[in-house]
């Protein structure tokens, strides 16, 4: 059984070894399990979020929509952030 | 020195919890140190068995917590080691008989006289969990090389955190190196990799674990058992010696294996 699985793993090489699936497919779950995060850590970015951005444009607070969004292979952070004007435009 | 409470915990079951609060807290003792092993596994105990020390239980945790005995007269003393004592589990109630509270109150009443106290908890992450982590100074987290351990260790990782223990360390369990090998078990640096907490030692897959379960005495007793002595490792390791980690799968281990037994045969 040990020998059938040498030779058909040595002719058959794009047969990734079995740790790499365990190890993409562990990252994968992981992506999902830890996007799950509780609403104060949203709360947290979103607050971090609208003080970064502020710096440099005027935004509508209250508007402002930020949740993190699971894809097929991914998770997305989406931000949907209107903006009221330009505060500072430095021309450089 | 002061006294530590070391939670060993790992979220999915079966992953050798109960094993390596068993081995870790037999190995303190033969290092001279004053341990006592927490059963929280309540209605579901362990620890006794694996320990050998079944027969011995009149009171258990939950006795101790309701006012039933004191705590003196629930704990076992090992006949084997000087200085180990068991709390056991209770075996008819159900988890929710301690709460939090009590059992950090249990944990300090015990810092008074023992070095380590050793908190084997319950799989999974309920009231089981938030009991065994409440009185606890440092976690250490058993996983083996599985992705179903791994994943359930990663969220471990997290509510540790959440609950402030930040410092947990990780005991991969069960390696087979072989397997590691042909590249069908993951590896030491890929669980590294993904859960990026510190690594506190290796234990290799080894059938001597379930002979010295069968028979009630920690593998760690055994001279010649390699879980045994990864254990003891882990065991100085945590004593604060700087102990490389073996990998199991280095070659120069294995030669240092080979040099030892030229040596002995001389």
């Amino acid at each position: 059984m040990a020998l059938l699985d040498f030779i058909s793993r040595f002719f058959m090489k794009d047969n990734p070894p079995s740790k790499e699936v365990a190890r993409e497919r562990l990252r994968l779950v992981l992506v999902h399990d830890r996007a799950s995060v509780s609403p104060d850590f949203i709360n947290q970015l979103k607050e971090d979020l609208i003080r970064v951005i502020q710096e440099y444009l005027d935004i509508d607070e209250d508007a402002l929509q930020v949740s993190l969004e699971n894809e097929e292979d991914s998770i997305a952070l989406v931000a949907n952030i209107p903006v009221k004007g330009l505060k500072k435009v430095i021309n450089q | 020195m002061k006294s530590r409470v070391l939670v060993i915990t790992s979220g999915k079951g079966g992953v050798g919890k109960t094993t390596t609060t068993a081995n870790l807290g037999t190995a303190l003792a033969m290092m001279n140190y004053r341990v006592v092993l927490i059963d929280t596994d309540i209605g579901l105990r362990n620890l006794d068995v694996v320990m050998g020390l079944e027969n011995r239980i009149v009171f258990d945790i939950v006795d101790v917590v309701h006012g039933n005995c004191k705590l003196k007269q629930a704990l076992i003393k090992d006949k084997r080691i000087e200085g180990l004592h068991l709390l056991p589990a209770a075996q008819t109630k159900d988890k929710t008989a301690i709460t939090p509270h009590q059992m950090k109150n249990l944990t300090n009443e015990l810092r008074k006289d023992y070095d380590f106290i050793l908190v084997d908890c319950p799989a999974g992450i309920e009231q089981g969990f938030k009991n065994a982590i409440a009185g606890a100074d440092d976690a250490i987290i058993v996983a083996t090389p599985e992705v179903s351990s791994v994943r359930d260790a990663d969220r471990i990782v997290g509510l540790l955190e959440a609950a402030g223990l930040s410092n947990a360390r990780l005991i991969i369990n069960r390696l087979r190196s072989k397997m590691v090998k042909r590249g069908d078990m993951m590896d030491i640096e890929d669980i590294l990799d993904i859960l990026s907490i510190d690594l506190l030692g290796v234990v290799p897959e080894d059938e001597s674990i379930v002979i010295s379960t069968n028979r009630g005495e920690p593998a760690v007793l055994d001279d010649n058992s390699r879980a045994g002595q990864a254990y003891r490792r882990i065991a100085r390791r945590l004593d604060g010696e700087e102990l490389e980690i073996q990998a199991f799968n280095d070659p120069s281990w294995l030669m240092d294996r080979f040099k030892k037994i030229l040596r002995l045969a001389k």
